[in-house]
């Protein structure tokens, strides 16, 4: 295995809980010495995705290669390269910040000397040295959240799981945090980190969405972004509700989301629709203006889904 | 297995289990609370207790006061005896609970009214102790061959009752070494379930599946603890239980501890079968009380197993905590060494065998 085979690689991935299909077809590659963010509302299927990459859950079909092994056949040898935070808080709150960083150690295989060692070193990197002997349950949610990462790269693992890291953290903890995993990824370690925070998923280094259990777009938040140029408008209006109603009317507008005072506007196609929609303006007699404006991951987020819609 | 990271889960758990209040008042208070609880006596009749009769006299007359006593129902003889000795030696193994001795001068101690019949009581069931003294009330009026003698008045107890065992009837005697089988079953069973299930409910087994650590380091991890408070627990009742009562230990104390690791071993490895079936704490809890509620009821504890139908023996036959009852009245009791009482041991360790491969085969390191 070759420093440029892709970290992780998944083809035909499916998951079927009964009649639910949690997870559809998916075709997925992350290169290594990324951070590869995974967005997608609660219940797309990001959990269910990453549990099947980690080998905690069989797929139903498709294969799947991570660091070069055969997931869930190699699942063995793969728990010991890669770490995995899960989506709750999953250290013990009934021991302590050292405790709970002394037993992960010790599961991961690091003898007796390198923990004491390693403990010490993450202590201190994740501010933890005036709080080693606290007990985890008494801690805050961004506390907490830095405990779990400390846990999850205490063997220094190749490959860091992590699954909505952020759910239940406050934004100052939020950056911080995201600064821990930007310095995990410039040691070399590769990153899949599902969220649905758009600002987190702009941080990425690629980027899949996922809606209800189907990979939608794959690509770059710039490419991305980018692919939508032109069929973003922004509408400056005094009535904006008002103007919600006229544009939802015309045809090629996919969605129109307020914004304060003015109005987010999606559009089907890049065509001379800025003329068309300023023209039902005034025929209704609002004071409006459309504008052309820079697309966000936002817009590719409703473009994405509102084509599986279509579909379905 | 990795010895560090078994070490590692142990380690953790004693440390979870130091901080958890409740869970150790428990481990002292529930002995406590039912030793003094199940201070009372418990009697029913009961018939069909397994006997030998040894007949040494062997005339018709003999005989005749066999077929009484049979005919009362309360015996059924199971094994064939011809001396007294052997009658005590079967009374030990636990393999008959009353031995009846007709001497060989019965003929002569009728017709002088003394006691003509002997019988041999295992006394440290006070219920078997009840239903043999039914036996002796049993009258010796007629005897066919011999001449009555009429200046001679018949004795007023022609059987006589020996106890053994357990003479002053106490019957603390016969509920503390049960208590310890009582108590062990109880917390053992819960509390490894509980703290499998509850790792699950709090998202810690998400965390741990995804590390090295194997399903037996997990569960022998986890379990080793318990047992150590299970032995702990063990000692506490043998000490409170000789304090208190008077309890004797007749057979070796590291035989008593032998029987108390077994069944220790079969209920953590059941609590452990649990912890894979259920889904929440509170599952644990009900199905920990289905093993609880018929061991309570049919090991013998409670009510005599020899005074119950069928169906219940064969259910009581599975519970670890009959076997263990066995063991540890043949030994604390009755001075029995545990390779007497073999059966009984093989029984446990067949158990925890097969409930710890069900175990580690159920605990898959998968979610799904």
């Amino acid at each position: 295995m070759s420093e440029s085979e892709p970290a992780i690689r998944a083809r035909g991935l499916t998951k079927k809980f009964g009649d639910l299909v949690a997870v559809n077809d998916m075709d997925l590659t992350v290169a290594r010495r990324q951070v590869y963010g995974f967005l997608g509302p609660n219940g797309s299927g990001k959990s269910t995705s990453i549990r099947m990459l980690c080998g905690l859950l069989t797929p139903t079909e498709g294969d799947i290669e991570v660091l070069g092994l055969k997931i869930p056949d190699e699942a063995d040898a793969l728990r010991k390269r890669i770490g995995y935070m899960t989506q709750h808080f999953s250290l013990f709150t009934d021991l302590t910040v050292r405790e709970n960083l002394e037993f992960l150690a010790a599961i991961q295989n690091l003898s007796r000397r390198d923990t004491t060692a390693r403990v010490d070193e993450l202590l201190e990197e994740y501010h933890f040295s005036d709080r080693a002997d606290q007990l985890a349950e008494t801690m805050s949610g961004g506390q907490k959240q830095r405990l779990a990462l400390a846990g999850a790269v205490i063997h220094k693992p190749e490959l860091l799981f992590l699954d909505e890291p952020t759910s239940a953290v406050d934004p100052e903890s939020r950056r911080d945090f995201w600064e821990k995993l930007f310095e995990l990824a410039d040691a070399g370690t590769t990153l899949l980190v599902s969220s649905h925070y758009m600002d987190e998923a702009e941080r990425c280094h690629r980027l899949a969405i996922l809606d209800r259990g189907v990979l939608v777009a794959d690509d770059s938040p710039a490419d991305l972004t980018g692919s939508l140029r032109g069929r973003t408008l922004e509408v400056r209006t005094d009535h904006p509700r008002r103007a919600k109603e006229i544009l939802l009317g015309v045809s090629g507008v996919i969605s129109a989301a307020q914004i304060g005072n003015s109005l987010r506007v999606l559009l089907e196609k890049v065509d001379d629709n800025t003329a068309r929609i300023n023209e039902a303006f005034e025929r209704e007699g609002l004071s409006a203006e459309a504008e052309p404006t820079e697309p966000s991951l936002e817009d590719v987020f409703v473009a994405v889904t509102y084509r599986e819609e279509e579909q379905s | 297995m990795n010895s560090r990271r078994l070490l590692a889960v142990v380690v953790k758990e004693v440390r979870q289990l130091r901080r958890d209040r409740i869970t150790l008042a428990m481990i002292i208070g529930i002995p406590i609370m039912q030793l003094i609880l199940f201070g009372y006596a418990i009697n029913l009749n009961l018939r069909h207790l397994p006997a030998a009769i040894a007949d040494e006299a062997g005339t018709s007359g003999s005989r005749q006061v066999v077929m009484d006593m049979l005919a009362t129902g309360i015996i059924e003889p199971v094994v064939d005896a011809t001396s007294a000795q052997q009658l005590m030696a079967m009374l030990r193994r636990g393999e008959i609970s009353v031995g009846v001795v007709i001497p060989r001068d019965f003929e002569r101690r009728m017709e002088q009214g003394s006691e003509a019949v002997q019988v041999l009581v295992d006394g440290s069931d006070t219920v078997v102790q009840s239903a043999a003294a039914q036996l002796a009330q049993m009258p010796l009026v007629h005897v066919p061959g011999v001449p009555r003698n009429s200046s001679v008045p018949l004795p007023e107890t022609p059987i006589r009752v020996v106890s053994f065992y357990n003479p002053q009837r106490v019957s603390a005697i016969n509920i503390v070494p049960g208590l310890i089988g009582i108590i062990l079953t109880m917390t053992m069973v819960m509390f490894t379930a509980v703290a499998i299930v509850r790792e699950r409910e709090r998202g810690n087994m998400e965390l741990l599946i995804a590390t090295p650590v194997s399903s037996a380091e997990l569960m022998i991890g986890k379990v080793l603890p318990y047992g150590l408070i299970g032995l702990v627990q063990t000692s506490l009742i043998l000490l409170l239980g000789m304090l208190l009562f008077d309890v004797p230990i007749r057979g070796s104390v590291l035989d008593v501890y032998w029987a108390g690791v077994l069944l220790i071993l079969a209920n953590l490895s059941m609590g452990l079968l649990i912890s894979t079936r259920a889904q929440s704490q509170f599952q644990a809890m009900q199905m920990t009380f289905f093993v609880f509620l018929p061991s309570i009821l049919l090991s013998g504890f409670m009510f005599p197993f020899d005074g119950m139908p069928h169906i219940a023996q064969w259910i009581a036959e599975v519970l670890p905590l009959t076997h263990f009852l066995r063991l540890i009245r043949g030994v604390m009791l009755r001075g029995a060494g545990l390779l007497e009482l073999w059966p009984d041991v093989l029984a446990l360790v067949v158990f925890i065998f097969l409930m710890m491969t069900f175990a580690i085969l159920r605990f898959r390191k998968r979610l799904d």
